[in-house]
């Protein structure tokens, strides 16, 4: 399904409901959608791949990873999904896989401990990958070799994130600090400050944040970054879900949106294709997944999940959301009113 | 409370006026064994001076992050364990230093303090003894001060270096003031331990030696275990005074710095280095915090990072320079964490069934004492308590966990009578 049509189908975010169900025998923790929207895949705490097929509900288990899955994401043809794990590797995997056990298509080594965050090049040549050794490689997806290192964070990186335009790289931290590598030139890269998103509480401690997710407009000029903040008790999972708006250009915050009163982390944030965000949110206050409209200044509805949400992805048709949960289920929302079925007699 | 010895035998008059002597004469010369000018005492002392220090993981360190990894299992969670350098023993891969350094150290896997409340297990694992209204009991620091001998060191016995200089702790209960914590900061010297601005060391002196009459003229008559203490504590200032040096961390070289960790704990531990180097009798570092609810693995991944980092740099500095046969090493916490983790990434308190690491005085090395079950949830075999820990603490440094301390002449056991010794786990 291409943009145009997502554009054109109709979604209402308030009427936001869970349209199906399903359930795996561990917790998930993060989910996306193949590219043909034909499967969906998560990640679970028994070092699991999980496929999904959208149609029936039918269920593969890939099992290679010695540790957790914390990305997932898809070549430009659709045919090999990557996922990144706390064991220090990439995975490709076939996404059309017949066999009952599958096995890695390729391993790659790539970091020395957690690779949080994954994402291919806008033009399917180049996967970027980002952990906690603090550095983001770049990877030819054509044959798994290191093109480059790019190398400044000074703590964990959280999340990395592709420009649709000009070849530059988002890379967020721990602390949230944002770096913009230039990924053709040697120049500097430029830093946004989302230290907001940071907490260092000196009474636990503990530094506690982080970009978690991040995200452009439409028109590429606004970088969107998501994570939490007031983290009066990190270890007793008081915070609340923030997203911060940066101009581009100045790399100044220009706009915030606090998820007011909701105890939980904004865990990932994407634009939907006609124009408004949308955030998952987990925590002690349980699931939501939040819209926000840029120019409002609060998110203009909260959809109500029924476990804690823990990662999400949009489908290509734009209708549906998957939300990977605490409780072992994965659950496929809809941005639509609910279709009531007729009863019979 | 009188003391025992308000019979002012001629006996103890000796001792007293000797341990005081020995003080006096040891004004301006660094370090507490350094400290002894009678050769032979100091060289006495080191022979068989037992030491103690414990890495204290505030607010309850996951034994699953660390000494007994369940990768795999419902419960593991997202680290990998290693091998050690005891064959068939392997660890969190958060400790990679601390796992090549096992042959040195010992481990307790199978702990049940039937507790799972901080006030309550902190309790448990400091004195030894379950928490009652009825008797206040005194911490290891204490009785390992108390025990070892510590008051007649020219330094304090029972240190807790922590992130902020303070008094002394009330953690010794009936062993009295002498034994209780003092605490003091990464670096700095004891509060108060410099002279006062505007006096000049002769009138220091003058001052002291006034007083010091006035207590001998006092204890003739009205001598008792509190005069005693403050006696003590006087002339232990004195001592501190003159080797503030001893708490100061910057004399140490960059290099050890640089190995320790510049953070908290390193600069911490590289002082409990330098003061058990200086006789200082019982030590506790605190690493803070491990009360991890929400995000367990990503503040593990900090924070026992840090401590690997510090507290390998400290078992091989023990044994590079001959100190691990005469001290004795525990890490502990107040209790573990849950092996389930809970809708934040986190584990919540778990007192059923986890572990501690120990080594060095009187310690099998390379031993593992008990085990659970495949993931973690219950203790499998050789089940021990904080009883049984804090009897075999005492007997690792030799001293006699089933004697009594006498009190007011009372006798009060040492250690919970109930419980024994961990035999197998010493040396």
């Amino acid at each position: 399904m291409t943009l145009l049509e997502t554009t054109e189908v109709t979604v209402d975010p308030t009427a936001t409901h869970v349209d199906k169900t399903w359930k795996y025998t561990s917790p998930l923790i993060t989910c996306r959608f193949d590219p043909a929207g034909k499967y969906v895949f998560a990640a679970a705490q028994d070092n699991a791949l999980i496929r999904w097929t959208l149609a029936d509900g039918t269920m593969k288990v890939y099992k290679g990873h010695d540790s957790w899955i914390r990305d997932i994401e898809f070549s430009e043809d659709g045919k090999t999904v990557v996922s990144s794990g706390c064991d220090d590797r990439l995975l490709f995997w076939n996404v059309e896989e017949a066999a009952a056990e599958p096995k890695p298509t390729r391993e790659i080594h790539a970091h020395k401990g957690w690779i949080r965050s994954i994402q291919l090049s806008p033009d399917g040549k180049l996967l970027a990958s980002g952990g906690n050794d603090r550095i983001v490689k770049i990877w030819n997806m054509a044959d798994g070799k290191l093109v480059k290192e790019l190398v400044g964070h000074e703590i964990d990186v959280y999340s990395v994130m592709w420009h649709p335009q000009d070849g530059t790289l988002f890379s967020g931290d721990l602390t949230g600090k944002i770096y913009r590598w230039d990924t053709v030139s040697d120049k500097p890269a430029l830093v946004y400050d989302g230290k907001e998103l940071y907490t260092a509480n000196t009474g636990q401690k503990a530094g506690y944040g982080g970009i978690r997710g991040m995200a452009l407009s439409a028109d590429n000029k606004t970088l969107y970054a998501c994570g939490l903040h007031k983290a009066t008790n990190p270890f007793g999972a008081v915070q609340e879900p923030l997203i911060l708006a940066f101009d581009l250009e100045s790399k100044k915050v220009v706009k915030k949106w606090e998820v007011a009163g909701l105890k939980a982390i904004a865990w990932e944030i994407k634009l939907h294709p006609q124009g408004f965000l949308f955030c998952v949110c987990g925590g002690g206050a349980g699931g939501y997944l939040t819209f926000i409209k840029p120019n409002e200044d609060k998110d203009y509805h909260r959809a109500k999940l029924p476990n804690v949400s823990r990662g999400m992805d949009l489908h290509p048709d734009g209708v549906q959301i998957c939300v990977a949960h605490y409780d072992k289920q994965l659950r496929i929302c809809r941005l639509q009113a609910k279709v009531e079925e007729k009863k019979e007699g | 409370m009188k003391s025992n010895y308000a019979c002012r035998s001629n006996e103890h008059e000796i001792a007293r006026r000797g341990f005081l002597g020995t003080m006096l004469g040891t004004a301006g010369v660094v370090g507490g064994l350094g400290a002894f000018t009678n050769r032979s005492i100091a060289t006495e002392l080191e022979r068989k001076q037992k030491r103690v220090v414990v890495f204290n993981m505030a607010g309850g360190i996951s034994q699953l992050e660390t000494w007994d990894p369940k990768p795999g299992t419902d419960t593991g969670g997202p680290f990998r364990a290693i091998p050690t350098s005891v064959p068939g023993v392997h660890i969190s891969e958060l400790l990679p230093k601390t796992a090549k350094l096992m042959h040195h150290l010992a481990l307790v896997r199978s702990i049940n303090i039937k507790e799972n409340d901080h006030g309550k297990g902190r309790y448990a694992m400091w004195t030894g003894r379950r928490q009652t209204p009825a008797q206040e009991f005194p911490q290891i620091g204490a009785v390992m001060a108390k025990s070892l001998g510590a008051d007649k060191n020219a330094l304090p016995g029972h240190i807790r270096v922590s992130s902020s200089t303070g008094g002394r702790s009330n953690d010794s209960a009936y062993l009295g003031p002498a034994f209780a914590s003092i605490s003091i900061a990464s670096g700095k010297p004891p509060a108060n331990s410099a002279r006062p601005e505007g006096m000049t060391e002769k009138q220091d002196i003058l001052r002291n030696d006034f007083r010091r009459s006035a207590d001998e003229r006092f204890s003739l008559r009205r001598r008792s275990a509190q005069t005693d203490a403050y006696a003590q504590s006087y002339e232990q200032a004195q001592q501190l005074m003159a080797n503030r040096d001893v708490f100061d961390i910057t004399k140490e070289s960059p290099k050890d710095h640089e190995r320790y960790g510049k953070h908290e704990l390193g600069q911490h531990s590289l002082l409990a280095r330098r003061l058990l180097e200086n006789g200082v009798t019982f030590v506790q570092v605190t690493h803070s915090n491990y009360d991890t609810h929400n995000e367990n693995f990503n503040f593990h991944l900090e924070q026992v990072g840090e401590f690997d980092k510090a507290y390998s740099a400290f078992v091989e500095d023990l044994v590079v320079r001959g100190m691990l046969d005469s001290t004795l090493i525990i890490v502990m916490s107040e209790f573990g964490r849950t092996p389930r983790i809970n809708q934040y990434y986190g584990r919540d308190h778990w007192g059923t069934a986890w572990s501690i690491c120990l080594g060095g005085a009187g310690i099998q090395r390379g031993a593992v004492i008990g085990s659970t079950n495949d993931n973690g949830t219950a203790v499998k075999d050789r089940e021990v308590d904080h009883g049984n820990l804090f009897h075999t603490y005492l007997q690792a440094v030799g001293v006699d966990s089933l004697g009594s301390f006498s009190i007011g002449g009372q006798d009060i056991p040492v250690a919970d009578p109930s419980h024994a010794p961990i035999e197998e786990l010493l040396a």
